[in-house]
Parts: structure tokens; C-alpha cells; sequence
């Protein structure tokens, strides 16, 4: 069986973010990138099923400009088979990406489609849900623990939901959106870092695919959030609860 | 504008959230017409959608569907209702809460409608156009829907805060009809539920509640977390924990706060222990009152604070716990 995770490139996680002064977006060029956390959580996932025997091969995917090979690499130095790049500069919404993974899924045939549940930068957390849809298979999505079972087909699937956690049974094939207690993402070492430059990337572009960028969504501004005024600092417990009370009237 | 709110019941009553997205759809346009999607068995649905009929002034139609088929409130199932429902009903605009229920259905339903979602919508200046936060609200997105109907949104409960209602307000209540399942295609279920489990507690929902109490990572255990829970009790509040917390297994995962957790926005948010990473800032800077305690004078928690006291968290607790007046 073959696992296919998709992976996007971020801003760091750690980089504080500067809004463009144009208010076209948000500042990119010089920037740490890196993969998206979540799409970190993916991989380790199906690397994971992968070396438990329960899958053959770990393809990772990634859409956008070519600096994605970047990313793509960092995947094959943690352990993913082969990359698979769909090359574009157009801005890709989650609809196009779900359209796109759709395409590549027909390719490769994969059993079970990991994403990470949100990419840190748009926080859309769309794409999974959206590409199951398009591909009529179930989904488990915020997941927080994945059991396969390759007899019967059926992933069992726990979900971080609002009240607690959520079990599933899904048939294979399926996708399935990671959350952050899932696994500890492995760092890639300096050995699997060098064979990574070795491992294949496949280039598409979307008219290779047959999908047609076209987008129903405009970003019509970003602009930085309004700044909380700045606070007091106090000296003890009853001066706290005396604003508390008398100051802003919440106790 | 005619809008279809996919709505959540329990107990015979709409939960909190899909009260804020009716409030939301109220904001679309002055003369929007309303109409909720309810389903689920027994006679629970029949009470909540009564009470969906008379939620809101401005909902002029409730959907109830009863049957088996959505007991459980799975993603595929109910994106191919949403579907259906959207088929027939020709709606200009559909909106769910933001939480788990919205995220995991809302974009599985508008891929199959083929349009683009618009999630977590925190604001709506016109009919197409929407502000929501990216990059874990550091930035504010302003997005225009452009394409074909019906646009889909789901909201930020917390933005779209719903007004206590006064006690003699006459609602005429909305009429009730059965949705149509006779084209509903019943294939074969490739997904199962199997179980849910959740902690019940006595507190206030964390993302509805007036105040909320917040430990983080230095609280070190969870014998220790359960200071946080005794003032919590004390004020009427509901627990909230950072993401090092639930990690360190201190308290359970729905009780996380952040960019990927609840948003909340109370009155009164107390962080005991908390640094202030920027994920965790994106859970709850639209607090009206930010109250931080911390050893560190440089975390960054004291930056978005309204009232910031230095001091060892340990100390602070029990004397907070004992001269706080009791609540009534």
C-alpha cells in the first residue's frame, strides 16, 4: 500500500510576521521558511505506518513555486520515498490544491492521503476535508491517533473534537488531517540528508493535470490587528483584586 | 439573500455556536431570510427546532430532519445533505459555526458544491466581503467571494456574540418543514462512528463562558493544575489550558487554547503560568479584561495584558483563593 501526505511551505513558525506596508499581504522575501508543522506531523505519520509494514511506499507532494523542492527534500531526508512537485506561482486556494491532489491521487493510487489538519499561514484548514469530498472517501480528520489495519482495511482514527475525543472507523482508502498530539516529527540526520539529494522529484504543472487554476476568491487587503492598549502592571494580590472589582468591573 | 445555517442541537435546544452564525447570517444583509438545517432523532430534534424557529427574530424557516442517518455527526453523510439541502433550496449564502462540527463538514460540503470556503470569518462589512485572521491573527485577511452561489462561510462564534433576550419578546415562530430525503443517495457508510469520550464538568463551556482561567506549563503537574480548577470553581469560570499542558498530560486536549485549539473571548481571562507564545495569543487576545501572572517579568503574555502581576504563581493562587469574594 502507498501513502501520499502533502506538504506545504510556510513561514516559519517561529518568525515573528510583518504585514506588507502596501497591505498586498504578508512579508515573505527574507523570511525562515520551513514545512508547515502540521504537514511535519503528516509525514512522521505515514513514515511511521510505513516502518510498522503496513505501507510500501511514502510519497510526499507539494504545490507552488519552485523553492517547494526545498521543502520537498527536507520530507525525503526524513524519510519520504520519492517528492512530487506541482509547479506554480498562481496563488493556490485550497479548492485548486484539493483539485490538483485529486489528479495526482488518480496517478499514484495511493490507499490513504495524509495532510496536516491547517497550514499556519492562511489557518484555512480546508484542504483535507475538501480533496475526501472530491474523492468520495471518508475522513478523519484532527486526528490524534491513527491504527491501521491492512486485513480489514480500516483505519481506526481518534479526533480531537470540542468536547473531548471522537473515534472513527474509516475504509481504506482515506484521508486523514493530523493534529498536534499525534506524534513527535523526527529530525532529519545528516546521513538521510545526503541520500535525500539522490531520491526522485517528479515536476507537473497543473495543465499537465489537467486542472485549471481559476480562483473565486479575491484578498482584497491584509492589514495588521487592531493593538491592545497597553496594561498596568500591580504589586500584590489586593491591588489585582481591587481593579479587578472597582477598575474594570469584572468580579 | 437567503441564507441556510447548519445548525447543531442538544437537549432540545440550538447549541451557542449556531445561535452566533444566525447572528452572523442576520449581518449578511437587512433583509435576509434565514433558514436553519437541523437533523438527529427523537423527540430532542423536535424541541430544538422550535426553539430554532424563535432563536433569532430573523429566522424565518427551520429544516428539522429526523432520522437515524445522522445520529452521529459524521463528514460525509452531512456534506452530501448540505448538498442536497443547497440543491433545492437555491441559497445565496450558507454559514456554520467554527468549531470541530463546521470545520471538519463545511469544506467537505463546498467541494462537492465546487466553491471555495471562507473559514473562521471574525467579520462581514458586505454580503460578499469578510475579514478573517491568518497567521494565527497576526494578520487580518479581507476576502471577497466571487463566484457562483451560494457563497459558504463558517464564523468565529466569539465575533458574533449573541444578545441576551429580553424576556417579553414576542417571536412568531418560523413554520417547520421536512426536508425532501427522497433523493438522498444511501450508499454504503465508509465511515463508522465507533465511541466519544469526554470529561463532564460542572463549569461553564469554555468557549461561552463569562471568565476563563488559564494554566500553562509552570503549574508542573497535574495535582498542581487543579489550583487552577479550584479558583475556577470559586469565580464561575471555565478551565483553559496552553498547548505545553495538555502535552505534558496535565488536563485533557479540549481544553487547549490557541490557534489551533478554542478561541475565546470572555470578560475576564486570568493566565496563570503562561509565557504567551503567539499561538496561544491567537486563543484568546479578544478577551475584554487580560489578567497575567508570571514569575518571568519578560514573557510575553504581559504585553497583551490589561493587569500584569509579577510573582510566583504558587503564592498568588492560594491568596487569590482566599480573598476573592465567593461567588453567589
Amino acid at each position: 500500500m502507498k501513502i501520499m501526505v502533502a506538504i506545504k511551505r510556510v513561514v516559519d513558525y517561529a518568525v515573528k510576521i510583518r504585514v506588507k506596508p502596501d497591505k498586498t499581504g504578508v512579508e515573505t522575501q527574507n523570511v525562515k521558511m520551513s514545512m508547515n508543522p502540521f504537514c511535519e506531523i503528516a509525514l512522521e505519520e505515514a513514515l511511521r505506518i510505513k516502518e510498522s509494514g503496513f505501507a510500501s511506499e511514502v510519497v510526499a507532494v507539494s504545490m507552488g513555486p519552485s523553492q517547494c523542492v526545498d521543502t520537498l527534500r527536507t520530507g525525503l531526508a526524513m524519510g519520504a520515498d520519492r517528492g512530487i512537485h506541482v509547479d506554480s506561482t498562481a496563488t493556490l486556494f485550497p479548492l485548486s490544491v484539493a483539485k490538483l491532489l485529486k489528479a495526482l491521487v488518480e496517478v499514484e493510487k495511493p490507499t490513504l492521503l495524509i495532510l496536516g489538519k491547517q497550514a499556519i499561514d492562511d489557518d484555512c484548514n480546508q484542504t483535507g476535508q475538501m480533496i475526501a469530498g472530491l474523492l468520495n472517501w471518508p475522513q478523519g480528520t484532527f486526528a490524534s491517533k491513527v491504527i491501521v489495519d491492512k486485513e480489514k482495511q480500516v483505519a481506526t482514527v481518534d479526533r480531537e473534537i470540542d468536547d473531548g475525543i471522537e473515534t472513527l472507523s474509516l475504509d481504506l482508502p482515506a484521508v486523514i488531517t493530523t493534529d498536534l498530539r499525534l506524534n513527535q516529527p523526527r529530525y532529519a540526520t545528516l546521513p538521510n540528508i545526503m541520500k535525500a539529494k539522490s531520491k526522485p522529484i517528479k515536476k507537473y504543472t497543473p495543465q499537465d493535470l489537467k486542472v485549471e487554476i481559476k480562483s473565486d476568491l479575491e484578498i482584497i487587503q491584509v492589514t495588521e490587528p487592531p493593538k491592545r492598549k497597553a496594561g498596568v502592571m500591580v504589586s500584590s494580590v489586593d491591588e489585582l483584586i481591587n481593579k479587578l472589582k472597582n477598575e474594570a468591573n469584572v468580579i | 439573500v437567503s441564507t441556510l445555517v447548519i445548525a447543531e442541537h442538544e437537549g432540545g435546544t440550538i447549541k451557542a455556536p449556531s445561535v452566533s452564525a444566525v447572528a452572523a447570517a442576520k449581518s449578511l444583509s437587512d433583509d435576509s431570510s434565514i433558514s436553519l438545517l437541523l437533523a438527529g432523532s427523537g423527540p430532542s430534534l423536535h424541541e430544538a427546532a422550535s426553539h430554532a424557529a424563535s432563536c433569532h427574530p430573523s429566522v424565518s424557516q427551520a429544516n428539522p430532519l429526523l432520522t437515524n442517518k445522522f445520529k452521529n455527526p459524521l463528514a460525509e453523510p452531512w456534506a452530501k445533505l448540505v448538498h442536497l439541502v443547497q440543491q433545492s433550496g437555491g441559497y445565496s449564502h450558507i454559514i456554520a459555526a467554527s468549531n470541530s462540527f463546521g470545520k471538519n463538514v463545511i469544506p467537505r460540503a463546498a467541494a462537492l458544491l465546487d466553491v471555495s470556503p471562507i473559514t473562521d470569518v471574525t467579520g462581514i462589512s458586505e454580503s460578499h466581503t469578510f475579514v478573517r485572521p491568518i497567521y494565527a491573527g497576526n494578520a487580518l485577511s479581507t476576502v471577497r467571494y466571487t463566484g457562483a452561489n451560494p457563497c459558504v462561510l463558517t464564523i468565529r462564534s466569539t465575533s458574533f456574540p449573541v444578545p441576551q433576550k429580553s424576556v417579553d419578546s414576542k417571536v412568531d415562530q418560523a413554520p417547520i418543514s421536512q426536508v425532501d430525503l427522497s433523493t438522498f443517495d444511501e450508499d454504503h457508510d465508509k465511515s463508522r462512528y465507533i465511541s466519544h469520550t469526554s470529561q463532564d464538568s460542572e463549569r461553564p463551556d469554555l468557549g461561552n463562558a463569562r471568565i476563563v482561567i488559564t494554566g500553562g506549563r509552570a503549574l508542573k503537574s497535574a495535582e498542581n493544575f487543579k489550583m487552577i480548577e479550584k479558583l475556577a470553581n470559586k469565580l464561575g469560570a471555565a478551565v483553559g489550558a496552553t498547548r505545553a499542558a495538555v502535552d505534558a498530560g496535565f488536563v485533557p486536549n479540549d481544553l487547549q487554547v490557541g490557534q489551533t485549539g478554542k478561541i475565546v473571548a470572555p470578560e475576564l481571562y486570568m493566565a496563570f503560568g503562561v509565557s504567551g507564545a503567539i499561538q496561544h495569543l491567537a486563543g484568546m487576545r479578544d478577551s475584554k479584561v487580560i489578567v497575567a501572572v508570571n514569575k518571568d517579568a519578560d514573557a510575553p503574555i504581559f504585553q497583551v495584558a490589561d493587569y500584569g502581576l509579577v510573582g510566583d504563581l504558587f503564592e498568588v493562587i492560594p491568596e487569590l483563593l482566599e480573598k476573592l469574594p465567593e461567588k453567589k
